[in-house]
């Protein structure tokens, strides 16, 4: 991975910081004068994993950039909770549009600076996973397909929450949402083939693809400062709990995401001009079940009805992830 | 449209701030210090937590120095306590439990070898008479002392130390460290008068100008059991035999038998055993009436006895003597207790050793008025550890207790706290404790793994045959090391965790030592820095709306 490994034996490089590590190894949240991107002030339900998410990334990348970076975002979750009219809680240079169209707009801002002799200035565009899976795939698959010098990042929540959580083409199967209720003989989400977007930004052959995690900060900020710094198209997918949506505790929205990890659900690897560069195999390793007990949007698949063939998939799927990407546990760190 | 107003929004930057979001909050959290299980379980009440944070930051002296406020022997202790912190130390359910004597150690090496100095108390002109000079002597007249009373102590022996020094064989603690820690206490100026034994307490207390005593001549008499033997062979109690040891370590001046047999299953009789073994005993045979897991003796010293080649014969009682054969009679167990079967046999051996307990020697205080003495010579104490002697206290092993140095110096503490608070005219305020912190507060996830350091062993060989100490010191790499594999249990050590996990920025991060803040204007109290903190410091606590 990215992330340099600390050889230290109290806490690695597992927590934020650490008195004791140099300054220099602890993640850039562990600053005083980190940036706040997002500040105190926002909406977001209590133990938002998108609020979260999208700090840590914009932070790095403000870091990444020296500062000199602009933020687009399409609709969404983020959005509406970070800019309730008359209040905004972003401290950097941030614009709103549409829903679908974040990835060109970004683009057109990327074009501007450059017009403007202001080529230094990096362009962040941001949305949730209904902007960037569904409504505005088009436009992102064009920026892709035209190597904008845009880092685009999606907070995939997993459904349309900022709504009353719809489905979207993120939501995994069988999950409860508002479209697909826990009821009739197959209750939850009907089980497609998904829809992977970053193989399908691998697919374009772009400069740079990732997935992240807020549960784990130091890979997602190694990655952001990386990945700001490349020219051309690039994108990161962060997977961020939703509490709300997820029938989660809030408490829990870290222990959720890294369950998701940890039993393979949610693969961690690293991708350049199509081609897999790195991944983060898993430390512990975990069955499903532990991360969707702690769902209510799963609910139904467990107790006396059940659905074990449900489960069954769902370790089929982390068992492929495991794999493909080859996250197959270490020897101890 | 106005051409004054701009086609889109503008909104300032952080306005949101003007969105008090603390207004959602049904649950606030707080930082809280927590009792880490080592502490709980130390029974001389030492901070262990507050000394190893220190340790590992590097800070040796002032870890040490924390280390003393306690305990005024970490040399000594940091060799001959049985570490009960460390089967409570919660690392044990991680990977293995953190090696804290090992460090406690390797501070009170370090004191000693760069010969860090207390602080100089300032006189109070109060003035304690202390009989013995045993780890609960010692520790009482140097807590005595730091808190500025003028101490003076009575020691029977010609060297100060008690059972550390004559009960405790030399290769689990060197006499140089002992003199050295002994010798700082006296710094102090604590007046230790040698060979003087104490025959009336209240006698004394007035020549010597007392307000007050603390009583701590420990148990040194061995108990003795009626065994009938036609023809006496050679028969010695432990601690007169591990005394001589003490005084005469070596192979020439005190001779044992080619087989010495061991009656009894405690720690005085493992360190009989491994005694004889040194002195060039070819075999040594413990006898023991139950099984291993009824025996009082530590684990430890039993695997070093066995390894060392003592062997252990359980399950047996004497019956009779007759010169060199011993007849045992087998037993078992019963709802945990010894049960004789009838069954008879014979063991050779040329030396017995009776290791079964010992008695307090304290018939000198039975014309004191309100003491009350148990047959054994234990001493009755109130929680203060009074006696029923107005101004006498006592503790160590003749009070009702565990009978280790740790406990002794724990007793020493607390006498002198009480004495200190006695001679104000006061009773010491009670202390609350903090709420524990078991395994199940923290977070593990945020620990790497980390496998003790193990102190090297000196080899079997020279085991068996000399007195050198066993068990060697860290050095300070792997001291460092350990220290820092502390999980820190109920304690903030500073990892940044709640600082960075807040998805509300209502952490506020102080900087140093000032350590952390909740901003309770933006604070939403989803829960997320109590979850996500490593040590399990922070506390959801509800509030009313």
């Amino acid at each position: 991975m990215t992330a340099t490994q600390v050889k230290f034996y109290q806490t690695g490089t597992f927590t934020v910081g650490n008195r004791l590590l140099d300054e220099g190894n602890r993640a850039i949240q562990a600053l005083m004068e980190r940036s706040n991107s997002l500040n105190s002030g926002h909406r977001a339900c209590q133990g938002c994993g998108e609020a979260l998410g999208a700090r840590y990334a914009v932070d790095a990348a403000m870091r990444g950039s020296g500062g000199k970076l602009m933020a687009v975002n399409a609709t969404g979750c983020l959005e509406v909770f970070s800019t309730p009219y008359p209040q905004s809680s972003w401290q950097i240079p941030w614009l709103h549009s549409l829903f679908a169209n974040a990835p060109a707009v970004a683009a057109g801002v990327a074009a501007a600076q450059r017009a403007r002799g202001l080529p230094e200035t990096r362009v962040l565009a941001q949305g949730g996973d209904g902007s960037t899976v569904d409504i505005g795939f088009g436009c992102l698959s064009g920026m892709f397909e035209r190597n904008d010098d845009v880092l685009y990042i999606c907070y995939d929540n997993e459904a349309y929450m900022n709504t009353g959580v719809q489905r979207s083409g993120s939501t995994p199967p069988r999950a409860r949402t508002a479209t697909t209720p826990a009821v009739g003989s197959a209750p939850g989400n009907p089980p497609g083939i998904g829809k992977n977007l970053p193989r399908i930004a691998m697919a374009h052959g772009i400069p740079y693809v990732a997935t992240a995690s807020v549960a784990d900060l130091r890979d997602l900020e190694a990655k952001v400062t990386k990945a700001i710094q490349i020219r051309g198209a690039r994108y990161i997918h962060i997977h961020v709990p939703c509490p709300l949506g997820w029938g989660s505790d809030p408490v829990d929205t870290i222990k959720v995401a890294r369950l998701a990890i940890e039993s393979g659900l949610f693969p961690i690897f690293e991708a350049e001009h199509g081609h897999i560069t790195a991944r983060r195999s898993i430390r512990r390793l975990v069955k499903v079940d532990e991360y969707l007990k702690i769902q209510r949007r799963f609910a139904h698949l467990f107790g006396k009805k059940g659905d074990p063939d449900a489960i069954a998939n769902f370790q089929h799927i982390a068992d492929e992830n495991i794999a493909i990407y080859g996250l197959a546990p270490v020897a101890a760190t | 449209m106005n051409s004054s107003t701009p086609f889109a929004i503008t909104l300032q930057p952080s306005s949101g701030l003007a969105n008090r979001t603390g207004s959602w909050r049904t649950q606030m959290p707080v930082y809280n210090r927590h009792l880490p299980p080592c502490n709980a379980t130390c029974s001389a009440g030492e901070n262990i937590q507050e000394w190893l944070y220190l340790a590992e930051e590097g800070k040796y002296e002032e870890a040490w120095q924390a280390v003393m406020r306690d305990n005024p022997l970490p040399a000594t202790m940091g060799r001959c306590c049985y570490h009960s912190c460390e089967t409570a130390c919660n690392r044990g359910k991680l990977d293995q439990a953190v090696s804290i004597h090992a460090v406690e150690r390797f501070l009170g090496d370090q004191a000693i070898k760069n010969n860090w100095k207390l602080e100089a108390p300032k006189a109070r002109g109060t003035r304690v008479l202390v009989i013995g000079t045993g780890p609960s002597g010692l520790s009482c007249a140097y807590h005595l002392a730091r808190l500025g009373h003028s101490v003076v102590m009575y020691e029977a022996g010609k060297k100060a130390g008690g059972m550390m020094r004559y009960g405790i064989p030399q290769y689990r603690l060197p006499r140089d460290i002992l003199d050295a820690e002994i010798a700082r206490i006296e710094s102090l100026g604590v007046i230790i008068h040698r060979n003087k034994k104490c025959t009336d307490i209240l006698e004394s207390m007035k020549q010597e100008g007392a307000d007050a005593a603390f009583l701590a001549i420990g148990a040194h008499l061995s108990k003795r059991i009626d065994i009938p033997a036609a023809e006496a062979g050679k028969v010695l109690d432990a601690v007169s035999f591990l005394r001589q040891a003490s005084d005469a370590p070596d192979r020439s001046s005190l001779k044992v038998g080619r087989r010495v047999a061991i009656y009894g299953g405690g720690n005085t009789a493992m360190d009989a055993a491994r005694t004889a073994k040194r002195l060039g005993a070819e075999e040594t045979v413990i006898i023991y009436r139950r099984d291993q897991k009824h025996m009082p003796a530590h684990p430890i010293e039993l695997e070093e006895a066995l390894q060392e080649g003592v062997i252990v014969n359980w399950l047996r009682t004497i019956k009779q003597i007759d010169g060199d054969e011993i007849q045992v009679e087998a037993m078992t167990i019963e709802n945990g207790k010894a049960v004789p079967t009838g069954k008879f046999e014979t063991i050779k051996a040329d030396m017995l050793i009776l290791a079964l307990g010992q008695d307090s020697e304290s018939d000198f205080l039975r014309n004191v008025p309100g003491l009350s003495v148990a047959s054994d010579g234990v001493v009755e104490v109130d929680p203060r550890m009074m006696t029923g002697y107005k101004g006498l206290f006592a503790g160590g092993d003749m009070v009702p207790a565990d009978r280790t140095v740790t406990t002794a110096v724990g007793h020493g503490k607390k006498a002198a706290r009480n004495i200190d608070a006695y001679l104000r005219g006061e009773s010491l305020a009670a202390t609350t404790k903090n709420a524990l912190a078991p395994f199940e507060r923290l977070n593990t996830w945020y620990y790497s793994d980390a496998p003790k350091s193990l102190q090297p062993h000196l080899d079997l060989i020279r085991r068996q045959s000399t007195f050198d100490e066993t068990t060697h010191g860290l050095d300070e790499t792997n001291a460092l090391y350990e220290a820092r594999r502390c999980l820190s249990c109920g304690n903030c050590f500073e990892c940044d965790n709640c600082y960075g996990v807040c998805p509300d920025n209502a952490v506020i991060k102080l900087g140093g030592s000032a350590k952390f803040a909740i901003n309770l204007d933006y604070c939403k109290g989803c829960g997320l820095c109590a979850a996500e903190c490593p040590a399990g410091v922070i506390d959801m606590v509800k509030q009313s709306i």
